[in-house]
C-alpha cells in the first residue's frame, strides 16, 4: 500500500525514466501478450533475459525489486503445491498415493518463468513512470475516458483512505491503544475500518462537488502533452526489435 | 446613479437536511448585490456552509426561490451556469484539490470553460504570479504544506475568473503572514465582489464592507 503511494521507483534518471511513458505502455502490453501465449522455452529463456536486462538498465534497488517479486512468487508457490500433483501425465516420482507428473512440473515452470518475466518487465518500465503520467499516456492512446477515470479515481482515492487510515490510527495510538488478541482490540479494528470507509466516501463526496464547482461535466482535459522524442522512438523500436528476436528464436 | 445589480437573490428560502428534524433555515431573505464585499458570521452550526452550497446547487431548498443572475434556480442544470460564474472555495483544501501537480489543479476550471491550452497557459501564470505562487507549478497538490494548500485551493477558483466568490472561512488555522497575504489579494482587486464566512473579525474588518449574522436561521446585517 505505502508502496503503491510513495512511487518508490517513478524517480530516478535512467534512460527508462526519461522514456515517454506511450512507448512504455506499447512495449509492456506486446510483450506481456507474447510472454504469456509462448511456449518456447529458448524464447521464454530471451524473456527472462530481456526483463532482466531492463531492470538493470532502470537502476533499481535491487533489494526492493526482490521484495516485490517475493510477493507475486508466494501465489506461484501455491501453484508449484498443486500442479505437479494433480497434472495429468507421465509419472516421474511416488509420494505415497500421490504421483508427481512431468507436465505438471513442466507447467508449473513455465507459469513461474513467465510470470517473472512480465511483472519485471512491468516493475522496470512502468513503476518508473508516475501514475499520473500513465495516466496521461493512456489518455493519448485513446484508451476510453470513462476507463481512465476509474483508473485515476481508483488511485487517488486508494491515497485518501490511506490518509484516513493514517488519520484514525494515530487516533487511537495517542489513546494508549495496544493490539491484543481480546474483544476490545476486535471491536477497536471494526469500528476503525468503518469510519475509515465512511470518511473517506464523505470525502469522496466533497471533492466530487469541488469538481462540480469548477464547472467539471463528465470529461478530463488534458494540460500537458508529451514530445515524442528521437530517442523515444530508437529505445522503443530497439525493445520491440529485441522482443520480434525473441519469439523468431529457434 | 445606476441601481445595483441583484446578483443573488433569496426568497423564503428553508431548508432541512434530510436527516435532520429542525430547519437550518426558516424562510430567508437575502439578497447580494453586484460590487459588495461583505462578511458572514454566526455561531458554529448556523448553516453559513449550507448557504453557500445552496447557492451553488449542491443541495437543493425544501422550501422557497433562487435567483441568480436573474434567472431562477430550481434543477441541477440552472445550477451549471451559476458554477461557472461564481467561485466557491471549500473550507477543506483536501476537499479541493485532487489533481497531481498544482499546475493541473489550476488548469482544471479553465479547462472545463473550455478555454484553449494558450489561454489556459496564460490564466494559470497570471492566477499564480497574483496569488504568489510562482515556481509552484510542479509541486505535488498532496505533498503541500496546510497554508499553501489553502492558497493553491483558493487560485483553482481565482482562475476560473468568476464573478463572485464565496469564501468558507478562507484564513482560518493561517499564521498571520499568510493572512496578510490573503488580505492584500483581496484589497488589490477592487472589483471583486464575493461573500467571506469567517470567525476572524479583524480580517473582515480589512476585507469587507458589512458583516452579515446568522443566528437561527435569519440573517441580518449587523
Amino acid at each position: 500500500m505505502v508502496d503503491l503511494i510513495k512511487e518508490r521507483f517513478s524517480k530516478g534518471d535512467s534512460f527508462l525514466h526519461k522514456l515517454d511513458p506511450r512507448v512504455k505502455i506499447i512495449v509492456i502490453l506486446l510483450f506481456s501478450v507474447i510472454v504469456a501465449i509462448t511456449d518456447k522455452y529458448i524464447s521464454l529463456l530471451g524473456a527472462l533475459l530481456f526483463a532482466i536486462g531492463v531492470v538493470i538498465i532502470a537502476k533499481l534497488k535491487t533489494r526492493e525489486v526482490i521484495s516485490r517479486l517475493l510477493v507475486v512468487n508466494s501465489f506461484i508457490f501455491l501453484l508449484w503445491l498443486m500442479l505437479p500433483f494433480t497434472f495429468p501425465g507421465e509419472k516421474v516420482y511416488t509420494l505415497g498415493s500421490l504421483g508427481i507428473s512431468r507436465e505438471g512440473i513442466k507447467y508449473a515452470f513455465l507459469i513461474t518463468v513467465k510470470s517473472n518475466s512480465i511483472i519485471l518487465t512491468g516493475i522496470a518500465l512502468l513503476s518508473t513512470s508516475s501514475i499520473f503520467n500513465l495516466v496521461h499516456a493512456l489518455r493519448h492512446l485513446y484508451l476510453p475516458d470513462k476507463l481512465i477515470q476509474l483508473f485515476f479515481f481508483t488511485y487517488r482515492y486508494i491515497h485518501t483512505i490511506y490518509s484516513e487510515y493514517v488519520k484514525l490510527n494515530n487516533a487511537i495510538k495517542i489513546r494508549g491503544f495496544k493490539p491484543q488478541t481480546n474483544l476490545h482490540t476486535y471491536k477497536t479494528y471494526s469500528y476503525l475500518v468503518g469510519m475509515m470507509l465512511v470518511r473517506s466516501y464523505d470525502r469522496s463526496k466533497r471533492v466530487y462537488n469541488a469538481m462540480l464547482c469548477r464547472g467539471f461535466k463528465g470529461k478530463f482535459w488534458t494540460l500537458n502533452h508529451f514530445i515524442f522524442k528521437k530517442s523515444d522512438f530508437v529505445l522503443g523500436i530497439v525493445m520491440i526489435g529485441c522482443i520480434i528476436g525473441m519469439v523468431l528464436l529457434p | 446613479m445606476k441601481e445595483k445589480e441583484t446578483i443573488i437573490k433569496l426568497v423564503d428560502l428553508s431548508f432541512t437536511y434530510p436527516s435532520g428534524r429542525a430547519y437550518v433555515f426558516n424562510k430567508l431573505n437575502f439578497n447580494f448585490f453586484k460590487g459588495e464585499r461583505i462578511g458572514l458570521v454566526g455561531p458554529n452550526g448556523s448553516g453559513k456552509t449550507t448557504l453557500f452550497h445552496l447557492i451553488m446547487g449542491l443541495l437543493l431548498p425544501t422550501e422557497g426561490e433562487i435567483e441568480i443572475f436573474r434567472k431562477e434556480r430550481k434543477i441541477e442544470n440552472d445550477f451549471v451556469e451559476v458554477r461557472e460564474r461564481i467561485g466557491l472555495v471549500f473550507q477543506d483544501p483536501d476537499d479541493q484539490l485532487f489533481s497531481p501537480t498544482v499546475a493541473e489543479d489550476i488548469a482544471f476550471g479553465p479547462l472545463n470553460l473550455r478555454k484553449n491550452r494558450q489561454e489556459t497557459e496564460k490564466i494559470l501564470k497570471e492566477t499564480l504570479e497574483t496569488l504568489g505562487l510562482a515556481g509552484f507549478e510542479d509541486r505535488i497538490t498532496y505533498n503541500l504544506s496546510y497554508g499553501e494548500k489553502r492558497l493553491v485551493s483558493l487560485a483553482t477558483v481565482w482562475a476560473m475568473q468568476p464573478e463572485i466568490l464565496l469564501l468558507d472561512e478562507p484564513v482560518i488555522w493561517l499564521d498571520e503572514k499568510t493572512i496578510e497575504k490573503i488580505v492584500q489579494i483581496l484589497n488589490s482587486n477592487p472589483h471583486l465582489s464575493y461573500i467571506i464566512i469567517s470567525h476572524d473579525k479583524n480580517f473582515l474588518k480589512k476585507t469587507t464592507d458589512y458583516i452579515y449574522e446568522m443566528d437561527n436561521g435569519k440573517i441580518n446585517k449587523i
